[in-house]
């Protein structure tokens, strides 16, 4: 057989039917990950064409995109940002019940984030197909999974066959030589990824992270690379699985035990591309180039530097999209007076982001008049976090520390920005109102998050702010 | 799905890049959990001022471009979330077709299957229909071209599949059982190779 990208390897394995010129092929599904937003309707097709789940138990449901984060009333009611809310989570845990699928509700420990919650039950792993009604299902790629996100119909089509119609997308490899400098992580360089190829940049391809640089970063940072893929238009992003995949696996409640756990590795090794394999694109970047990086428009693929100048508006629509931000071209986003500091997401939840945070945060104060939110990904994120204190340590700076969920990055259940307040945020979109009705968003890691909640202006986390400074990228040294 | 074969109509113009779901349908909209009636919340933060009335300055409320089922926005339209909602507030307004240089994927897909032309047009094409909002159009999805008042014609090419399922109606989820025997076959393989 000729030589074949992990894409492909992957793709062959789960063809049930291959492609033809009339028709798309048939990829069969592994795991099929369920929110409430996004399925209430596919439950309601299949209930009136009288059909079964093929295989509920490779569902896992979970609830978190309206959910609120602020604890339970004494009565034990949760406080809603309304009875619409209230009424499709209502609507998960019924469905859940009458088809017989697992879900992650209130009770359950494992209950988070979608994407933070598959992860860490093992539930992901490599070389399975994952989707959910969601488009930051990429983040699964960063265990080599070819994991997409799709919409409600095609939830339809995996609830009922376990499978997808699907056209072979195209391959491009991403090489992120040398390595990122030490006051730089994950979200600095998939922000400068994107700023490179453009939020377009990687439409209709899957792409693969490879290189010395990808290779050194931990599981939290590849998953943090991985979910923004969607954010350059791409259908999925991959990362090879490694020793790094199969050590954070080991032992988790769904990961393979002692033999099966042995068998699986040596499958999971193949996992890679193979010397020759050819891609449709191939893209170079120098990670010793990538800066702390945030946005200064209204997509993703605007982001820079934050000490560098904003670019010139090439036509109107990003200079309405500077407008908007109130970002100046030729000025530095370095600076500008910050109203709220978000921390959280599918992007950056995990409890290695929130040590991140805490890190910056140990013994300084929030600023005045600036709101600051910790969101953990998970019930797990969230036990581990209160076990090292961190909890503390964000109260004690004066920020906010709630109940796992999406929280503002979608800003759905009530968590949300004021028109014309500006948000430093660790999430992965920056769309006009996309955290709130005229607020605005600067997409930055956990670091810049937190020094800028400190300085109320967006801010480098400077190295005198923390001995733990070696801690914030986590980069596995030799 | 009923089948879609043509569509006649004038054009819209969204002119914008980059237009993503958000924009089409807010996120705080996202707690129905049924696929009608979204037509009224689409492009909601755009087209109504904070008081509710039509923002002026929408384009497509203006009177010229109100009941225009051909909407031609600027490049990458529905980037973002993988949200169905988008094409189920879309068609409820009344758009059936998006012509555009560049769809984004998860977007278009959606579209398709909900009957909602997503046609990816050339560049040139696309910036003259940019340029020049209110053309009345043909859309023919058999002979993928769309005929302009001159006669001139714009060739496109659909997904061989979505095009045969939107001209006839096909259900995609009844085709696919179609398969079980296969998904069934895949699954015993499956099993034996674990």
């Amino acid at each position: 057989m000729s030589a074949r990208t992990l894409f492909e390897k992957i793709w062959d394995a789960h063809a049930v039917a291959p492609e033809t010129a009339d028709t798309p092929a048939i990829l069969y599904i592994d795991l099929h990950l369920v929110h409430e937003v996004t399925s209430p309707q596919a439950f309601d097709e299949l209930r009136q064409r009288g059909l079964k789940l093929r295989r509920p138990e490779r569902m896992l449901a979970t609830l978190d995109h309206s959910t609120p984060t602020l604890p339970a009333h004494a009565d034990g009611s949760r406080p809603y940002a309304n009875a619409e809310a209230q009424a499709q989570v209502a609507k998960l845990e019924a469905n859940c019940r009458e088809f017989g699928v697992e879900l992650h509700g209130w009770d359950s420990a494992g209950r988070g984030i979608v994407h933070v919650i598959g992860p860490e039950l093992g539930a992901t792993r490599p070389g399975m197909t994952i989707v959910c009604g969601d488009s930051h299902t990429s983040t699964h790629g960063a265990f080599g999974a070819l994991a997409f996100g799709i919409g409600t119909t095609e939830v339809g089509h995996v609830m009922a066959t376990q499978c997808l119609l699907q056209r072979k997308p195209k391959t491009m490899a991403i090489h992120v030589d040398g390595e990122l400098p030490p006051n730089v992580g994950a979200k600095d360089l998939i922000l400068h990824i994107i700023g490179q190829i453009g939020v377009d940049g990687g439409t209709g391809h899957v792409l693969e992270y490879r290189g010395k640089a990808i290779e050194a970063l931990s599981m939290e940072q590849r998953m943090t690379v991985c979910n923004m893929s969607i954010e350059a238009g791409a259908r999925a992003g991959l990362i090879a699985p490694d020793d790094t995949t199969f050590d954070w696996l080991r032992g988790r409640p769904q990961a393979p035990q002692g033999e099966a756990w042995e068998r699986a590795v040596a499958q999971w090794c193949e996992l890679r591309s193979d010397e020759g394999a050819r891609y449709d694109r191939e893209v170079r970047i120098d990670a010793t180039a990538v800066k702390p990086t945030v946005t200064y428009g209204t997509h993703p693929g605007m982001a820079i530097a934050m000490d560098t100048p904003v670019p010139a508006p090439r036509n109107t629509v990003e200079q309405r999209a500077l407008d908007y931000m109130g970002a100046v071209a030729g000025q530095p986003m370095a600076g500008m007076p910050v109203d709220v500091v978000f921390v959280g997401s599918c992007t950056n939840s995990r409890l290695s982001d929130l040590r991140e945070a805490a890190d910056v945060l140990r013994g300084r104060r929030v600023a005045d008049g600036v709101r600051m939110l910790v969101v953990p990904g998970s019930e797990a994120v969230r036990r581990d976090a209160e076990h090292e204190g961190l909890h503390q340590v964000f109260a004690a700076a004066g920020a906010e520390w709630r109940v796992p969920g999406c929280s503002m990055c979608i800003a759905m259940n009530g968590d949300l920005a004021q028109p014309g307040q500006l948000v430093v945020s660790t999430s992965n979109r920056n769309f006009e109102g996309r955290q709130g009705k005229g607020a605005r968003t600067v997409l930055a890691s956990p670091a810049t998050a937190a020094a800028s909640a400190i300085a109320g202006r967006i801010s480098e986390a400077r190295s005198e702010w923390g001995e733990a400074r070696s801690e914030w990228r986590g980069v596995r040294r030799e | 799905m009923n089948p879609t074969t043509r569509i006649h109509s004038r054009t819209a113009v969204l002119a914008d890049e980059n237009i993503d779901t958000d924009r089409i349908i807010p996120a705080r909209f996202l707690t129905t959990t049924v696929r009608d009636g979204l037509g009224k919340l689409c492009f909601h933060d755009w087209r109504y001022q904070a008081d509710g009335s039509d923002n002026p300055a929408f384009p497509l409320n203006q009177p010229e471009a109100r009941d225009c089922a051909i909407l031609v926005a600027g490049r990458n339209f529905g980037c973002g979330s993988s949200r169905e909602h988008a094409p189920w507030a879309l068609l409820d307004y009344g758009i059936r077709a998006v012509l555009c240089s560049e769809i984004a994927d998860i977007f278009r897909g959606n579209a398709l299957k909900n009957g909602l032309l997503a046609i990816v047009i050339d560049e040139a094409r696309h910036h003259w229909l940019l340029a020049h909002p209110g053309i009345e159009l043909a859309i023919d999805v058999h002979s993928q071209s769309i005929t302009l008042p001159d006669g001139d014609r714009i060739a496109f090419q659909l997904e061989p599949f979505a095009r045969h399922c939107l001209l006839h109606g096909v259900d995609q989820l009844g085709y696919l059982l179609q398969h079980v025997d296969a998904i069934d076959d895949h699954e015993r393989r499956m099993e034996a190779a674990a």
